[in-house]
């Protein structure tokens, strides 16, 4: 049929080098996440209540970072900077680029969780005395984080993906490191299929982390 | 007292509050019917400083709502507001809805906060629903939780906007049952209401808001029995 033949032992030899470089992909993911959703905060909460030209910031950001490719950004960190003489480390590239991405998607989901929390929920709170940093605090970001917390799952899986992209900056992350050992032994097929199965246990593990968080967090 | 002195309030170019001059004693129970539109509902959120006025002043206790120097948190103490549509707050348990403001906004502790909070949902008669979340509750209960956390805060006047519009028939009467037990308590209330029987068995004074006027006010038996007013009467024998 066809006279391939498996080789796996170089895999099964490299995995504790593959295993380490999936947990960097998780931590730039990770941290990516946690810049992606300050900086999404504020760019929802700047959309929302401002204008001018920190409007158009805000907006311009959205609109590239959605409507771009992901690698293209990326690029932008390495090359296009690099151009420019800036030269960044590829983690950097990598780290900027995922949460120049994951803050434009995150805003957009930010200032839907904003408008679904009822205006009167606000104003309930302000009757009872709060003041607007209680009534927000207290009152309407619970709810929104409620509203955006599955989102931000799948936002958090995405970035985890995306970073794949890091390999063709030359970032030694999951991929990288699969590609790096993959063309030392030619066993293209073996290491990346060992390394389709570490992304999918990741996913799976951040999907069972993020459930037992809910089940924890909403009561209601 | 709540005094209420040339009261105008525009949204945009649309006038809702045309000059309105009213007091409110304390100990007083007024209810304020109209038609939809009639502004009754502005005049509330005029009163405790939700909405922004364009003329005139509203003092409580002396303290005018809507003066920049004025600690509008602190005088929205004295004023608690039922609403409409009760907004309770899902994702806190009947206990945390109205443990939450005393604790936060008037700084008692965790445990007074939850004393205050047990004994105001036994007045209302939701001493068996404590660690229930709104969403297991039926409209009248949460509108009656609304009234507890509302008073939890001691308010010295309660504000109800129409507490019984949005409530299914049969939920009415134990929302106005709560409403009437604070009467009796001798708690100063201002009820915007549609419910004709409450206002005229509640009240000590009923006023009628018709097209952002105060076309008429008095005690009950005068505004039901013998309309001064040519639109009171044509409003009330529509409702009847």
């Amino acid at each position: 049929m066809f006279d391939y033949n498996f080789h796996w032992r170089p895999v099964l030899k490299s995995l504790p080098d593959l295993l380490e470089a999936g947990l960097l992909t998780l931590q730039v993911a990770a941290l990516s996440m946690v810049i992606g959703i300050v900086i999404g905060l504020v760019l929802a909460l700047i959309r929302m209540h401002m204008r001018g030209p920190l409007y158009w910031l805000a907006t311009s950001w959205v609109e590239l970072a959605r409507n771009t490719p992901a690698l293209f950004q990326l690029f932008f960190f390495g090359f296009g900077l690099g151009a420019f003489g800036l030269h960044l480390s590829p983690f950097i590239i990598v780290l900027c680029g995922l949460s120049f991405n994951c803050a434009g998607y995150l805003a957009e989901n930010f200032r839907g969780g904003f408008q679904a929390v009822p205006d009167t929920q606000l104003r309930a709170a302000r009757s009872l005395g709060m003041n607007a940093w209680q009534a927000y605090t207290r009152i309407v970001i619970p709810q929104v984080f409620r509203i955006v917390y599955h989102p931000l799952t799948n936002q958090l899986v995405w970035a985890v993906l995306m970073s794949s992209l890091g390999m063709l900056v030359g970032f030694r992350e999951l991929s990288g490191e699969t590609q790096f050992f993959a063309s030392r032994t030619f066993r293209i097929f073996e290491y990346f299929a060992v390394t389709a199965v570490i992304y999918y246990v990741i996913v799976k593990f951040i999907l069972a982390i993020s459930r037992l968080l809910a089940m924890r967090l909403f009561r209601y | 007292m709540i005094e209420i002195r040339g009261l105008e309030k525009y949204f945009g170019a649309l006038q809702v509050l045309k000059g309105i001059d009213l007091d409110v004693e304390k100990g007083e129970v007024l209810s304020v019917i109209g038609a939809s539109g009639s502004g009754k509902s502005t005049l509330l959120y005029c009163i405790n400083g939700l909405e922004p006025i364009q003329k005139g002043s509203v003092l409580v206790d002396g303290s005018d709502v809507h003066a920049k120097d004025t600690d509008i948190n602190k005088l929205r103490q004295k004023l608690g507001m039922v609403f409409q549509q009760w907004n309770s707050f899902p994702h806190l348990t009947a206990l945390e809805n109205v443990a939450l403001a005393p604790k936060i906004v008037k700084g008692k502790s965790k445990a007074e906060a939850h004393d205050i909070a047990e004994k105001q949902l036994k007045h209302v008669g939701l001493a068996d629903k404590l660690s229930v979340y709104p969403n297991a509750l039926s409209g009248g209960q949460q509108q009656r939780l609304a009234i507890a956390r509302a008073l939890a805060m001691e308010p010295t006047y309660m504000l109800f906007d129409e507490a019984t519009s949005a409530l299914d028939p049969e939920l009415v009467g134990e929302v106005l049952d709560t409403m009437r037990l604070l009467a009796e308590e001798g708690m100063t209330m201002i009820c915007v209401t549609h419910e004709m029987g409450f206002a005229r068995d509640v009240s000590d004074r009923v006023a009628y808001f018709h097209q952002g006027v105060m076309d008429e006010i008095g005690p009950p038996e005068q505004i039901f029995g013998d309309a001064k007013s040519e639109n009171t009467r044509k409003f009330l024998a529509n409702v009847r």
